[in-house]
């Protein structure tokens, strides 16, 4: 399997002068059958990258939404090991970025993980807790085993800041758009424009995502970005019923 | 020794594993924290506070009932649990709304609480210095808790119950960080002990060093030598470290951490995190942890909600390899034994987290020469666990 999809596929879509729309789900919520369901929807619908959570019991950087899927995903057991081994025995072209708080990743191993990520053909990493300053060891796996490594800027993030995780960003920069949780209302920092402007003046892709519900909200936010990521609301539709969950991908995909 | 680098590392642990959001906030804590040290109008401020509105220092009292009780070391007991608002939380939560107030110029602070001493103590500062003041507590605890639920509400502070997870301070703490995250050009997080990211472990370490100074000043005057032994229980361990900082150069001042055996370390349900634990990141920093063999984080259990945690300060992590501190545990029976042996003893009702530390002194205590000094570090008192040990004994009252 190639290396590096995330780059790749940023890559192309800008030169067709396209943006990313990257929908996020949880795994194994409410199991992983389900899961493969949503992903070849998610394929179907033409996402460009899907961003897959790894269920954690204390998800410090989410909101309600995303904790009960979390919390829905555990009780049927779904574990890091699972998810690989199940992204293993999956066939789809889609290319996947498992975004997963940094403890089951620390306790599985770091080099284990992504060499075991590499073989279940993980495209690239998110790691909502992981500073660029931790990230040393995290990011040489990475790059031996050919996985992006997508680093958050906030609205708070200073320049040296900004700069410091461009750089260590491989695939895209994700724009964290609000100074908050996830699945909280999109209130945009009247410095967005220019904050946003800034972080794109380095020349990566930027994906923007926090807060994204509706596709008026995605089609406003991805004249300023590369891309953009929507989680809590899809996981909040799929939730509630997995027939209109088609409907609003469609609605997003149309709207980026 | 002790001695963390730039990045808040003990050895191999601590560290700042937090959301992007957090880190210019962290950064910014680190920079006026350095600022605090060298400010005299602070420091003064500070110390006229702890002497003049907390009642420092507080008394090491010769425990004579309990030594003859015990028949081994000479027990004495630093009275934190005499310090206004009842426990030592009061000198971290001060120095910190300061802090917010002084160099940060916030208007706001939260913060978790799992016993409610922490949420108390920083409503009682918040009050003092004029900060609003919102505290997170898991519904587990206010249930545990109910009197210092009502304490801070009188305080003028918002408590926020949490129902997530595991309804303790672990989830408290989650509930506290998503906060700072939505608030933190505003607002600042008065962690209430050892642990976290960087550089919260030093910050809190600052303003309980407090206890082991006085502690040396006042064994020096009674006895003209050092303790052979400090004992201190350990939930995040900040009542610990406020006592053993002032030590750990004298190679010949043995410690002892305590820390939550709950119902027996091999039936799973406890806090002792060196005992049943392993290396995670949790909350910020790398530590000592009870998760599972995929990461995630258990369910603990202690008769005191304090100690009630996953994780421990990184420090003492470090302080454990290197062998300078010894680890322990005491179980819930072993404490509450200890809680009700002080009250009739020494007529002094200890807080059930400090009880952990008594326990061990009863264990150990008995062992040493009639020469040998112990000083236990009476971390709360236990007013606040009355009604809860009452229902425990299948007393109603």
């Amino acid at each position: 399997m190639k290396g590096f999809r995330v780059r790749e596929t940023l890559e192309i879509l800008k030169r067709k002068n396209k943006k990313a729309f990257i929908p996020y789900i949880m795994a194994g919520d409410p199991n992983l059958e389900e899961t493969e369901k949503r992903l070849k929807l998610l394929e179907e619908e033409k996402a460009d990258l899907v961003e897959l959570g790894v269920p954690f019991t204390d998800p410090l950087a989410d909101g309600p939404t995303i904790q009960a899927a979390a919390y829905r995903a555990l009780k049927s057991g779904t574990t890091l090991k699972k998810i690989l081994d199940f992204l293993k025995a999956l066939n789809i072209s889609v290319p996947i970025v498992l975004m997963t708080y940094l403890n089951p990743v620390f306790c599985y191993g770091i080099e284990r993980f992504f060499k075991d990520a590499k073989n279940a053909s993980v495209s690239g990493v998110i790691f909502p807790d992981l500073t660029v300053e931790e990230s040393e060891q995290y990011v040489k796996y990475a790059k031996k085993y050919e996985i992006d490594t997508i680093f958050l800027v906030a609205p708070t993030s200073t320049p040296k800041r900004v700069s410091k995780i461009v750089k260590a960003s491989t695939g895209f920069v994700y724009y964290v758009s609000i100074t908050g949780i996830t699945g909280a209302a999109l209130r945009l920092d009247k410095d967005f424009k220019k904050h946003i402007g800034y972080v794109r003046s380095f020349g990566k892709p930027v994906c923007i995502g926090f807060g994204v519900s509706t596709p008026e909200e995605a089609r406003y936010v991805a004249q300023f970005a590369d891309g953009v990521i929507v989680g809590s609301a899809i996981v909040k539709k799929f939730y509630e019923n997995f027939s209109d969950g088609r409907d609003f991908i469609k609605s997003l995909r149309e709207a980026i | 020794m002790g001695k963390s680098n730039k990045r808040g590392y003990f050895g191999i642990y601590g560290g700042r594993f937090v959301p992007e959001t957090l880190m210019p906030a962290l950064e910014e804590l680190e920079k006026a924290f350095v600022v605090a040290k060298r400010d005299k109008n602070f420091l003064n401020t500070f110390y006229t506070l702890l002497k003049d509105y907390v009642g420092r220092p507080t008394p090491l009292y010769f425990a004579e009932r309990l030594t003859k009780h015990l028949g081994g070391a000479k027990i004495y007991l630093k009275r934190e649990d005499l310090a206004h608002t009842g426990a030592h939380k009061i000198n971290n939560a001060l120095g910190q709304a300061l802090l917010a107030k002084m160099i940060m110029n916030k208007e706001r602070v939260i913060a978790e609480t799992g016993a409610g001493q922490h949420g108390v103590a920083t409503a009682t500062a918040a009050a003092l210095v004029g900060l609003k003041c919102d505290i997170y507590m898991g519904t587990e605890d206010t249930q545990r808790q109910a009197l210092n639920v009502f304490r801070m509400t009188l305080l003028g502070a918002q408590v926020i119950p949490v129902d997530a997870g595991s309804k303790t301070l672990k989830d408290a703490i989650n509930e506290a960080l998503r906060d700072w995250t939505t608030n933190v050009r505003n607002t600042h997080y008065v962690m209430g002990t050892v642990f976290g990211p960087h550089p919260y472990p030093l910050l809190v370490k600052f303003f309980q060093s407090i206890i082991g100074v006085e502690t040396k000043r006042q064994i020096l005057k009674k006895e003209g030598r050092l303790p052979d032994l400090l004992i201190a229980c350990v939930g995040g361990g900040s009542n610990s470290i406020g006592l053993f900082n002032a030590f750990l150069r004298y190679s010949n001042v043995q410690m002892i951490g305590v820390e939550a055996g709950g119902k027996g370390i091999e039936t799973g349900l406890h806090a002792a995190r060196f005992a049943g634990g392993s290396l995670g990141i949790f909350q910020g920093c790398l530590s000592y942890v009870l998760q599972n063999e995929d990461g995630n984080i258990l369910d603990t259990h202690s008769v005191s909600a304090g100690l009630d945690y996953a994780s421990v300060g990184p420090e003492h992590a470090y302080l454990r390899d290197i062998g300078r501190v010894k680890y322990t545990c005491a179980t819930d029976e072993e404490a509450l034994q200890a809680f009700e042996l002080l009250s009739r003893v020494e007529g002094i009702t200890p807080a059930l987290e400090s009880a952990h530390a008594v326990a061990e002194a009863v264990k150990i205590a008995p062992k040493m020469s009639k020469d040998s000094i112990i000083v236990v570090n009476l971390s709360g008192r236990g007013d606040k666990d009355v009604q809860h040990v009452a229902r425990l004994r299948g007393i109603s009252l």
